[in-house]
């Protein structure tokens, strides 16, 4: 599905990013774990195309195709989705309006027909009734007034509505309270499927409680400094990152 | 950007015709004619030097020497279809400045009729209102529309009464380019009446080139509400000059909604003065700029009671070359305690080259009130544009869908379904947040 080889990325100068490599294949759970600051949410930004995040060196190859060199919404049509940590909000355009829309340009790409307000409805609420979200927030301006579950709840909906092959999860947990975690991870639950792979960025382990993951990465000063499987998100909720950074630390000095 | 000079501009032209209207009307209409082509001739022209025209340049209309409207035009009832909204209370149209009756329709319970026939028939209803609410404006061009009092929209409300619709007032230029019309309406609302009103400006031709000049003069009385719609969507190449002057007594309520469709040179001021206690107003607005357009939007409130709330938002959409002045000002009279006035004013720019001047004024003399102020200009920030770009649609796509949203959070407002209908269609159009 995905495959990035030695990753470099900066913001404001500074570099985030320092050689990330990481290869995910179809219909598999990639979680991405790590401290404050060790580049997780960066490495979402730059595989959705924020263009704020300057890629210096290193690939990123999807379905066959150079990531790196499409602009965010070439990302999106080709299957591209990253629930955002901060969802901004967007007055006086309705969430059914935003989604139709983007659906639509997703749709033409492929060649498909577009959907008229009247289908666009059916599957909305249908996608509505997959991941629990009120009718009511269809014809409610984007984001704006919804409390921070809402918020994620809503990226939730936007995935199940655009079906993207990859989806990228920034910190899909982070402020919800457990009930508000439940109802999220449900709804991507509900989403895994064989033809789509997800990242799942997160600093607790608690999220991949209910997301269980097939694999688990640790991201350490821009680079994946340890791999495991599940297991290795409960060993760090054991025993937090202070060992992986003294590991990392060792390693670095034998090279 | 040469100045504007008052050299080279003749003002005896601009009252060529008045005495067309000398003899016409109750001895004080009379008189206010008179008394307003003195005043107009000892006013200065607006010119930048002035701190209330300092970013509004008029010079192309004073450069033009417009004329008054000669004979009718031929308008037919399919003509005026697509400007009309059908429903309301009553309806009252104007065509080229002149009261046209064969399109106008009064109502029972509210009396509605041409100005300057009211001045006879309902002399007793007027005398006490009309040119009472100017407060000697420095604006000689609302002087000049005094000198040329005549046809207009009268409306009046009796004591308790309400309606189940708008009235709409409807003015239409028929392609009569060079000319000038002078719109003087009077809205009376008597204690504890309510109604909306809903006064466009239209033409015919995108591109004829006239000059409106409108004073609208309310008084809203003991508990009263007013809603009043104001649409001005006059030709591309056409001049709206317009003056609203407002007077709220206890309890009372005026709202409004002015929006600035199309026009070369647009100024419309509103003045309200809270003159009860618990008196409110609320002043909405929508500019949306392109091309060479110049668009003024004068406000000013003036608490003269205590315990009176108000309210001023005005948002602009500016592109190409265009340039957009707001001011919103405040002022609070000693009196007038626990006051609580806010105020904003947001600017979306489209274009490097479109200008925005945008100034509160406070003046507050009494020390327990709550003022805020506030106005913000720019581009719709990057972090919004991405987060369109996420979900597969492009930049441009972005623009256009966060353009629309954020004139029609203004728009979706309106509470009379075919104006608001009518208007959000216009933002689509405008904005086209989907290219085809």
């Amino acid at each position: 599905m995905i495959e990035i080889v030695n990753l470099h990325a900066n913001v404001e100068g500074n570099e985030i990013l320092r050689g990330v490599d990481l290869k995910i294949g179809s219909g598999e759970v990639h979680a991405v774990m790590g401290p404050n600051g060790s580049g997780k949410s960066t490495l979402a930004q730059v595989l959705a195309g924020n263009e704020a995040y300057e890629v210096t060196e290193g690939s990123v190859s999807f379905l066959g195709q150079d990531l790196l060199e499409m602009p965010a919404e070439e990302r999106a049509r080709l299957g591209v989705f990253m629930a955002f940590q901060y969802p901004v909000e967007i007055p006086g355009i309705s969430n059914a309006y935003f989604l139709q829309a983007g659906l639509n340009e997703i749709r033409k790409s492929h060649g498909l027909d577009e959907l008229d307000a009247l289908e666009f409805r059916d599957l909305l609420k249908e996608k509505m009734d997959l991941v629990a979200i009120d009718p009511k927030f269809a014809d409610r301006p984007v984001n704006q007034g919804f409390s921070g579950g809402e918020k994620k709840r809503n990226e939730i909906l936007q995935m199940a509505v655009l079906e993207p092959k990859l989806a990228i999860l920034d910190e899909s947990d982070s402020g919800l309270d457990i009930d508000a975690l439940r109802i999220v991870a449900d709804g991507v639950n509900r989403l895994r499927s064989p033809q789509r792979s997800m990242i799942v960025v997160t600093h607790y382990q608690r999220l991949l409680n209910y997301i269980v993951p097939d694999f688990v990465h640790v991201l350490w000063r821009g680079r994946i400094v340890k791999s495991g499987g599940k297991e290795l998100a409960l060993e760090l909720e054991a025993k937090g990152y202070d060992w992986i950074k003294e590991e990392a630390a060792v390693g670095a000095g034998a090279e | 950007m040469p100045e504007v000079q008052e050299q080279g501009v003749d003002k005896a032209r601009f009252l060529e015709g008045v005495e067309r209207f000398r003899e016409t009307g109750p001895a004080w209409a009379r008189a206010i004619r008179a008394k307003s082509a003195t005043r107009f001739n000892e006013l200065e022209l607006p010119n930048r030097k002035m701190e209330d025209w300092r970013f509004t340049n008029i010079a192309p209309i004073l450069r033009t020497p417009f004329n008054l409207v000669a004979g009718e035009a031929a308008v037919d009832v399919s003509t005026l279809a697509p400007f009309r909204y059908g429903g309301g209370v009553a309806e009252l149209v104007f065509i080229d400045g002149q009261f046209a009756p064969q399109f106008s329709r009064a109502a029972e319970g509210v009396t509605s009729l041409n100005l300057s026939e009211a001045l006879t028939s309902h002399e007793v209803l007027i005398e006490p209102h009309l040119g009472r609410y100017l407060n000697g404006t420095p604006n000689p061009f609302a002087a000049l529309n005094s000198a040329f009092l005549a046809d207009g929209a009268f409306v009046h409300v009796a004591k308790d009464a309400a309606f189940a619709g708008p009235i709409y007032v409807l003015y239409v230029n028929t392609k009569r380019d060079n000319t000038v019309t002078y719109p003087r309406n009077l809205i009376v609302l008597e204690s504890g009446a309510k109604a909306d009103v809903v006064e466009s400006h239209v033409a015919l031709d995108g591109a004829s080139r006239y000059l409106t000049n409108s004073i609208t003069e309310v008084a809203v009385g003991e508990n009263a509400a007013l809603h009043l719609y104001k649409l001005i969507h006059e030709s591309g190449e056409a001049y709206h000059l317009a003056t609203t002057k407002v007077r709220v007594d206890r309890g009372g309520s005026f709202k409004s909604h002015a929006i600035s469709q199309s026009g070369k040179i647009i100024r419309n001021e509103i003045g309200v003065q809270l003159d009860g206690e618990g008196a409110h107003t609320s002043l909405h607005g929508l500019y949306m700029t392109s091309g060479d357009q110049l668009v003024d939007n004068p406000t000013a409130i003036e608490h003269a009671k205590p315990h009176c709330t108000s309210w001023i938002g005005y948002k602009g959409v500016l592109d190409d070359k265009s340039h957009a002045v707001f001011s919103g000002k405040v002022y609070v009279h000693r009196v007038a305690q626990k006051t609580d006035s806010n105020q904003l004013n947001q600017n979306m720019v489209l274009s490097d080259k479109a200008t925005i001047d945008t100034k509160p004024l406070l003046e507050i003399f009494a020390d327990d009130v709550k003022c805020t102020h506030g106005a913000t200009v720019g581009r719709p920030p990057e972090e919004l544009v991405f987060y369109f770009r996420t979900r597969g649609m492009s930049e441009a796509m972005a623009l256009g869908m966060l353009t629309y949203g954020f004139a029609d959070e203004v728009v979706n407002q309106i509470e009379i379904d075919p104006v608001r209908t009518r208007l959000e269609q216009f933002v689509f159009n405008k904005y086209s947040p989907i290219p085809a």
